[in-house]
C-alpha cells in the first residue's frame, strides 16, 4: 500500500493522528495555510506526549538537575555526570511500554535497543543495564505469555549487543494488567571530553544517515504510545518496531570509531519518530534549518512515501551532521561495518525544516516551532486523598516464621533467578555485584579502584496511597541501595509511568509524585540528569498504580572494599541502624498486609529526609572505613525479609532477639524506611558503641548475633536456611512452568 | 609468546578476551578481522565469544564461511593452537574444525550462571596446569551449547581423550550429552568449549579458575601435548 502526499485533510484524519482541534489550528497559524499530508504525519509525531512531553512539561522543571558533578542534565539523549580522572558515566531510563504489552519479546527488545543508543549516540561504551518490569497479576491469562517474551526480549537484545544487565526489577499486580511497564536503563562510560551532542554547527554541512535501512515498521508508534489501549489493541501490532542487535553491535562500534577520528559535529540517534524527530533536534537545538532528500533514503522496501519514511521508527539508524572532509574516512568506517552510510540533506540558515522526495517539496515547516511550540498543557489536578492511618488494635497477627516463608514464596518477594539466568549478567568482565544484592556494580575499566553501582526502584502501591510520599520513597529507596554498597549516590534517571493525564485525579498523582521526587533528591543532593514520561498507561479506563521509576547511579572509590548483602562470617553483631525505638513499627501498605491478608488501606511509612540523609551517611562511612563486614537496606517485608536475604545469600544463619512486652509483627514485617542492616565483627561492638555511634542521634540497636544453618527470629521457630532458599527460589520457576 | 584474537562484526567478548591474554602473558594479542587472509605468525589464536553476524541462519554458520577462517584452518594444520569460546566453538565446530554440533539448550532459553567443570583430560596443551578430574569453577553464557555427536563420533572421542572438560555435580546448564562442555580435536592443538574461563581470572571476577586454561596454553604453546 503506498499513501500519497495528496490525501485530503480532513477532521477524521487529523484526530486519527492524535492531534486536538485547539492543536491543528496551532498548526494552522504556524504553517499559514493547510499542511500537506506529511506535514501533518511530522506534527503528530513531534507533538504527541511522547515526544513534546507536553502535559509533563511545567512539573518537570521543578525537579533539581544541577549539581557539581553534573555535566550534562535533561534535554539530551541521556545524562552525564562526572566520576573524576577525565571519566564520565552516561545514562537515561526509557519506557517500552506499549509497544511490550502489544507485541513482548520485540517491544522488549528494542525497548533495550533504544536506550543503548542514546547512550552510545553521546559517545559512550554501554557497560550496564539494568530493567524494571512490572507485569498484571500471576493468574491473569496474558502474564505468563508476557513476562517469557519480555524476558526473553530483554536477553535476546541485551546479550547479542554484549552489555552486562547487572540489575532491575519484577513486580506483579493485578492494576497492571492491561498495561505492563517496560522500563530500560542503560550506563556507559566516555572521557569528559568526548561528549557528543545533538545540536547541529555550521551551515550547507552534510546530513548523514548511518546505520540500517528504513523500512515501514514502526510508522506511527509514538502516537501509538500516547495513547489509551481499547478493545482494539490487536490492532495496533504493525507500529510495533523489530529489532536487530547484530546491527546495533556494529552501529556502536562505527560510532565510536568515526567519533575518535573527529569526524562527528553532530549526533543524534532516530528513536520515538525517526527521522522527523532526529533531525527537527539536531536543527532547532543548533539553530538551523535542515533539508533532507528522501530519495537519498536508504530504504528496504519498495514504493515507501515520503509520509512513511517520515514516521518509519526501524530501529538501529542514526543522524549525524559531518565535518566534509571526512566524508571518505567516515564512509569507510561504515562500509567496514557494513552499514549504510548516505548524505540525506545539508544544514541551513534559514530556520526551515524542508522535505523533497521525488523532486516534489512534501514538507516546508519552521524548525523552530516544530520543537519549542509544541503545545504545553497545565492540566487540571486535584490533590489526592491522604488515608487514615491504621487503628493501634488494627494489626493481624501471624507466626512469623510461617508467614516469613510465605512471604519468600511470594510473587513479588521470591527470588528473580528465573529472569535474570537469561541475562547475560557478566560480559565484559567487570561485573563486581550481579542482580540478588542491593545494586549491580560494575568496575571502571582501566582504574584500578573505581566502581559504578546501579539501582531501579519504586514502590507503586506506596505511589498509589500517597502520591508525594512514594515519590520521595523511590528516590530513597533508590539512594539507600547505592548507599548498602558503600557508593556515593551521583545521580538518577526518572521514568514516570502514569495513567491518563487528562482525568485531574492521575494527573494528581504525577503532581504530586514528581514533587515528592523533587524534594527527595534536593535533600539527599541526588541530581535527575535524564528520564522519560510514560502517560496514558490505561486500558478501558483502568489506570496502572503510578510508577515512577528512579534509576540511579553511585560511585565506589575503591571497590576492594565494597559491601555485600550476604552474612560475612559466623559470630558477627547484626546491627539494624537508623531503626525507631521498637525497631519497626509501620504496617500499612506493608506487603505483609498486602500479600498476607489482602490489606491495602492506609498510609504508606513516611521518608524523613533528614534522618535518611544521616543514617546513610553514616553507614557509608563504616563500609568505606572498613568497619561493616556486610549492609543491606531494609525495604518490602521489612527485617524479617531483610535478615532472610542477607543469610541465603551466604548460607549462614542468625539469632535474632525480640523486644520485651511488644508484638513481633511491626517489628519484624513493618516497613519503617531509612533503615539498615549492618554486621560488624563481635569484638568492635564495644568500641562501636562507646566511640564510633556515640553522640551521633542515630539508633543502631544490636538486634542479634550471626550464625548457624538457621534463622531464629525472637520466639518463632528456627527456620533451616535451605528451607528458605528453596522457598525463595520456588516461586518463579514453578509459576512459569505450570 | 604470541597470540591472535579473531573479531568478527557481532562478536562481543572479544574485550574480555584480549583483557584476559594481556592480564596473563603481559602483552596484547593482535586482532585478525574478518577479511584477513593470512594470520601473523602466532602462537595462539582464539575466536571469541559472542553472536558473529548476529547467529542468523545457524550459530556460527555465517562465520565459519569467511576468509579468515581458512586462514585459521591453516593455521590449525600446521599445529598453531587455536581456542574457540562460546561463539568461537560454534564457529569451529561449523568450519569442521571440530566434530559434533552445538543445539538449542534444552531449556530453550539463553542461560547465564556459575557451573562447575571436571577437567576430563588434563594431559593436552589446554589443561595441563590442571590436575587430572579437578573440579573448576567456570561461568557460562548461552543459548546454544547444548554439544551432540552421533554415537559412533562420541565413543571416538570419548575414546581417544578428546573430550577435555565435562559439567560437573550436576550442573550441566545446556543438555549436553554426556555433560560434554569442551573438545579437542584428534591432533589436540584446537580447543572449542562452551563456558567462559576469560571471566574468570582475577579476585575481582570473584575467582581466578579460568587462568589455568590461558597458563596451560601460553607456557607450552610450541609443544604438542597429544593424549598420551
Amino acid at each position: 500500500m503506498t499513501i500519497s502526499n495528496t490525501v485530503k485533510i480532513t477532521d477524521e484524519l487529523i484526530a486519527s493522528h492524535g492531534l486536538k482541534p485547539d492543536e491543528y489550528q496551532r498548526i494552522l497559524e504556524l504553517v499559514g495555510r493547510e499542511p500537506t499530508f506529511t506535514e501533518l504525519g511530522i506534527f503528530s509525531a513531534m507533538w504527541n506526549e511522547h515526544c513534546s512531553y507536553k502535559s509533563s512539561k511545567k512539573w518537570l522543571r521543578t525537579l533539581p538537575t544541577k549539581g557539581d558533578v553534573v555535566i550534562q542534565g535533561p534535554g539530551e539523549n541521556a545524562g552525564v555526570v562526572d566520576i573524576g580522572d577525565g571519566d564520565c558515566v552516561v545514562f537515561k531510563m526509557e519506557s517500552h511500554n506499549h509497544p511490550s504489552y502489544i507485541e513482548p519479546y520485540q517491544g522488549a527488545a528494542t525497548g533495550v535497543g533504544g536506550i543503548l543508543r542514546d547512550v552510545f549516540t553521546m559517545g559512550a561504551r554501554p557497560v550496564a543495564a539494568m530493567n524494571a518490569l512490572r507485569f498484571g497479576a500471576p493468574d491473569h491469562p496474558k502474564t505468563r505469555h508476557l513476562v517469557a517474551g519480555v524476558v526473553a526480549g530483554v536477553g535476546g537484545y541485551g546479550n547479542s549487543f554484549g552489555v552486562p544487565t547487572v540489575g532491575g526489577e519484577v513486580n506483579f499486580d493485578a492494576r497492571y494488567n492491561g498495561n505492563i511497564l517496560v522500563n530500560a536503563f542503560a550506563a556507559g562510560l566516555a572521557k569528559t571530553d568526548g561528549i557528543f551532542l545533538s545540536k547541529a554547527e555550521g551551515v550547507g554541512l552534510p546530513v548523514v544517515y548511518l546505520g540500517a535501512k528504513t523500512g515501514r515498521d514502526g510508522v506511527g508508534g509514538a502516537t501509538m504510545a500516547s495513547a489509551e489501549f481499547g478493545d482494539d489493541i490487536e490492532e495496533k501490532r504493525p507500529t510495533v518496531q523489530v529489532g536487530d542487535p547484530f546491527t546495533e553491535k556494529c552501529l556502536l562500534e562505527a560510532c565510536l570509531e568515526l567519533m575518535a577520528s573527529g569526524a562527528v559535529i553532530a549526533i543524534q540517534d532516530m528513536g520515538a519518530a525517526g527521522l522527523t524527530c532526529s533531525a527537527v533536534e539536531m536543527g532547532a537545538k543548533g539553530d538551523l534549518g535542515i533539508e533532507l532528500d528522501l530519495d537519498q533514503v536508504p530504504v528496504r522496501e519498495e514504493r515507501m512515501t515520503a509520509y512513511e519514511m517520515m514516521l518509519s521508527e526501524s530501529q538501529e539508524r542514526m543522524l549525524m551532521v559531518l565535518r566534509p572532509e571526512k566524508e571518505q574516512e567516515a564512509e569507510a568506517i561504515f562500509r567496514k561495518w557494513g552499514l549504510d552510510f548516505a548524505i540525506v540533506g545539508k544544514t541551513t540558515d534559514d530556520l526551515r525544516f524542508r522535505v523533497l522526495h521525488q523532486g516534489e517539496e512534501v514538507a516546508n515547516l519552521p524548525i523552530k516551532e516544530l520543537g519549542d511550540e509544541a503545545p504545553e498543557y497545565d492540566r487540571p489536578w486535584v490533590e489526592p486523598g491522604k488515608p487514615e492511618p491504621l487503628a493501634k488494635d488494627d494489626i493481624p497477627d501471624a507466626d512469623v516464621a510461617d508467614a516469613l516463608l510465605k512471604l519468600l514464596d511470594s510473587p513479588n518477594l521470591s527470588s528473580r533467578r528465573w529472569v535474570w539466568e537469561q541475562y547475560d549478567t557478566l560480559i565484559q568482565g567487570n561485573s563486581l555485584q550481579i542482580p540478588g544484592g542491593d545494586a549491580g556494580v560494575v568496575r571502571v575499566e582501566g582504574h584500578a579502584t573505581k566502581a559504578l553501582a546501579f539501582s531501579s526502584d519504586v514502590t507503586p502501591r506506596y505511589c498509589e496511597a500517597d502520591p508525594y510520599e512514594g515519590g520521595k520513597q523511590a528516590v530513597a529507596e533508590c539512594w539507600r541501595n547505592l548507599t548498602a554498597t558503600g557508593a556515593e549516590p551521583l545521580a538518577a534517571t526518572d521514568n514516570l509511568n502514569f495513567g491518563n493525564p487528562e482525568r485531574p485525579e492521575i494527573m494528581g498523582q504525577f503532581v504530586k509524585a514528581v514533587t515528592g521526587i523533587g524534594d527527595a533528591c534536593r535533600a539527599l543532593g541526588f541530581p535527575i540528569v535524564s528520564g522519560n514520561v510514560s502517560l496514558y498507561n490505561e486500558t478501558n479506563g483502568q489506570g496502572i498504580l503510578p510508577t515512577p521509576t528512579i534509576g540511579g547511579v553511585g560511585l565506589i572509590r575503591d571497590w576492594s572494599k565494597m559491601a555485600r548483602i550476604g552474612f560475612a562470617a559466623q559470630g558477627e553483631a547484626i546491627l539494624l541502624v537508623g531503626a525507631p525505638a521498637s525497631w519497626g513499627t509501620h504496617l500499612a501498605q506493608s506487603v505483609y498486609m498486602r500479600d498476607l491478608h489482602g490489606r491495602t488501606d492506609g498510609p504508606p511509612p513516611p521518608v524523613d529526609l533528614e534522618h535518611e540523609k544521616k543514617v546513610g551517611d553514616f553507614v557509608r562511612a563504616l563500609v568505606a572505613d572498613g568497619i561493616a563486614t556486610a549492609v543491606h537496606d531494609l525495604s518490602d517485608g521489612g527485617l524479617a525479609v531483610g535478615l532472610a536475604e542477607m543469610a541465603m545469600a551466604s548460607g549462614i544463619g542468625a539469632t535474632v532477639n525480640q523486644l520485651k512486652d511488644l508484638s513481633p509483627i511491626p517489628a519484624f514485617f513493618g516497613e519503617d524506611q531509612g533503615r539498615y542492616l549492618v554486621t560488624i565483627p563481635r569484638d568492635r561492638v564495644d568500641w562501636f558503641f562507646e566511640e564510633r555511634n556515640k553522640d551521633t542521634g542515630i539508633f543502631a540497636p544490636w538486634i542479634g548475633t550471626t550464625g548457624g544453618t538457621e534463622l531464629k527470629l525472637g520466639e518463632a521457630r528456627a527456620i533451616p536456611v535451605s528451607e528458605m532458599t528453596d522457598a525463595h527460589e520456588s516461586w518463579f520457576p514453578r509459576f512459569m512452568d505450570s | 609468546m604470541k597470540s591472535a584474537v579473531v573479531v568478527l562484526p557481532g562478536l562481543n567478548r572479544d574485550r574480555d578476551m584480549i583483557a584476559a591474554l594481556t592480564k596473563i602473558s603481559g602483552k596484547a594479542p593482535v586482532t585478525i578481522w574478518q577479511t584477513d587472509t593470512e594470520i601473523p605468525d602466532v602462537d595462539l589464536i582464539v575466536i571469541p565469544g559472542g553472536f558473529s553476524y548476529g547467529d542468523y541462519l545457524r550459530c556460527g554458520a555465517i562465520a565459519a564461511r569467511m576468509p579468515v577462517m581458512r586462514a585459521v584452518a591453516e593455521k590449525a594444520a600446521k599445529g598453531v593452537s587455536v581456542i574457540g569460546v562460546c561463539n568461537g566453538f560454534q564457529i569451529l565446530v561449523e568450519a569442521g574444525l571440530l566434530p559434533g554440533a552445538l543445539m538449542r539448550n534444552s531449556s530453550l532459553k539463553f542461560v547465564c550462571r556459575e557451573v562447575k567443570l571436571q577437567v576430563a583430560n588434563a594431559n593436552t596443551a589446554f589443561t595441563h596446569r590442571y590436575q587430572p578430574g579437578q573440579i573448576i569453577r567456570c561461568p557460562v553464557a548461552h543459548h546454544d551449547g547444548n554439544y551432540f555427536a552421533d554415537a559412533g563420533t562420541l565413543a571416538r572421542i570419548e575414546g581417544e581423550g578428546q573430550v577435555v572438560f565435562r559439567y560437573a555435580e550436576g550442573t550441566n546448564p545446556n543438555g549436553s550429552i554426556n555433560d560434554i562442555a569442551g573438545i579437542v580435536n584428534a591432533r589436540g592443538n584446537v580447543l572449542g568449549l562452551m563456558p567462559h574461563p576469560e571471566n574468570l581470572i582475577e579476585p575481582a571476577h570473584g575467582g581466578t579458575d579460568g587462568r589455568g586454561l590461558f597458563e596451560s596454553v601460553l607456557g607450552s604453546a610450541q609443544r604438542e601435548l597429544v593424549d598420551a
